[in-house]
């Protein structure tokens, strides 16, 4: 339902606000990087613009932080809907390496609804580029949760009723499984 | 003047010829040493634990059900892709791949757990050797980590009764 909404609705050219609430700078070049002419992403009509009130899609690179979280708060509000909301980098996904310090709030999702993650440290201007085809439905994401159980258990225990006596030596059965 | 130098910008332009990268019609290779999302193998994992005790995000939780099962948790959140783990995983059961496509709607879709029994010392229900005394008064025995809340436990902070901090609270309006 979300992706044919947003092809209805972002059918044309997104202008992107840009939205650093406390990173270290590293993902905002990056995304500065996409819109250079090696990853030109003005050919799809995606276009930087300065402030919240003309934008469609909001880039989130930062942790939310004490001083910030509330800007943060004020541009979200700011832009009209329908609205999109990227999280790049792996501040603004979970809360960076410092996500438990004192003035960090954590990921941006405690704050401000977010509607795609991208994770990265900082992410490749390729990855961003997936991110965009990814929301608007061009291709199908890529990573799924993943879960292993181990269902048998690998070393045979070691009980005392598997001593057997053998030629008058007493040895455990299960010698060749351990 | 200004017109001559407007010809000269024209002319390093058409030498420079096209330079944008075919990224989302064709394949966008990454350099060789270029550290991706690490991918865990469940066959080789022993449970040593020595990722979740070295990573720097604290992005790799344990819990120990009971004292053969342990549950070790990556919730690829704020990994920085340091690459620590897979350094130092002594069975190298991780491995940093070149994956870098890893964007998706919902942040659980990076997540990866493994279950794995533990084996015993026969003797004393569990050995562990840790590096230096430090080490094993920080992370003695079993581990609790808090997996419904994604959160890391300090072992000694919560025997002492203090582990539980509850979430920062701020006032948005």
């Amino acid at each position: 339902m979300l992706n044919g909404l947003l092809s209805k609705a972002f059918k044309k050219s997104i202008w992107v606000y840009h939205a650093n609430s406390g990173g270290c700078n590293g993902c905002d070049i990056e995304v500065l990087n996409v819109l250079t002419p090696y990853y030109d992403v003005e050919r799809f009509g995606i276009k930087l613009v300065g402030s919240p009130r003309h934008a469609d899609v909001m880039l989130c690179q930062g942790p939310a932080s004490r001083p910030t979280a509330k800007a943060l708060r004020r541009a979200y509000e700011a832009m009209p809907a329908p609205k999109l909301v990227f999280a790049i980098g792996s501040c603004a996904c979970g809360g960076g390496i410092w996500y438990d310090t004192y003035n960090v709030i954590g990921s941006i999702d405690k704050i401000i609804p977010v509607d795609f993650y991208i994770p990265g440290c900082p992410p490749r201007p390729e990855a961003i580029v997936f991110g965009v085809a990814v929301a608007l439905g061009v291709v199908d994401k890529k990573v799924a949760p993943v879960r292993f159980k181990q269902l048998e258990f690998p070393i045979a225990r070691y009980h005392p009723q598997d001593l057997v006596e053998e030629d008058g030596m007493l040895v455990y059965s299960k010698m060749d499984h351990i | 003047m200004l017109k001559l130098s407007k010809l000269k910008e024209a002319i390093i332009c058409l030498k420079a010829g096209k330079v944008t990268l075919p990224y989302p019609a064709g394949p966008a290779p990454v350099p060789s040493g270029f550290r991706g999302r690490p991918v865990f193998d469940p066959d080789l994992c022993i449970g040593c634990g020595g990722c979740a005790n070295n990573c720097p995000a604290r992005e790799i939780l344990i819990s120990d059900v009971c004292q053969e099962i342990r549950i070790i948790r990556y919730s690829g959140q704020r990994c920085t892709y340091c690459g620590r783990c897979a350094d130092l995983c002594p069975e190298k059961a991780i491995t940093i791949s070149h994956e870098f496509e890893t964007a998706t709607n919902s942040i659980e879709d990076l997540r990866q757990e493994i279950e794995v029994f533990m084996g015993t010392c026969q003797r004393c229900g569990r050995c562990f050797k840790n590096e230096n005394p430090l080490n094993d008064l920080i992370l003695k025995g079993y581990r609790a980590d808090d997996l419904a809340a994604n959160r890391w436990v300090h072992t000694s902070r919560s025997f002492l009764g203090e582990g539980d901090f509850g979430d920062l609270k701020i006032e948005l309006d």
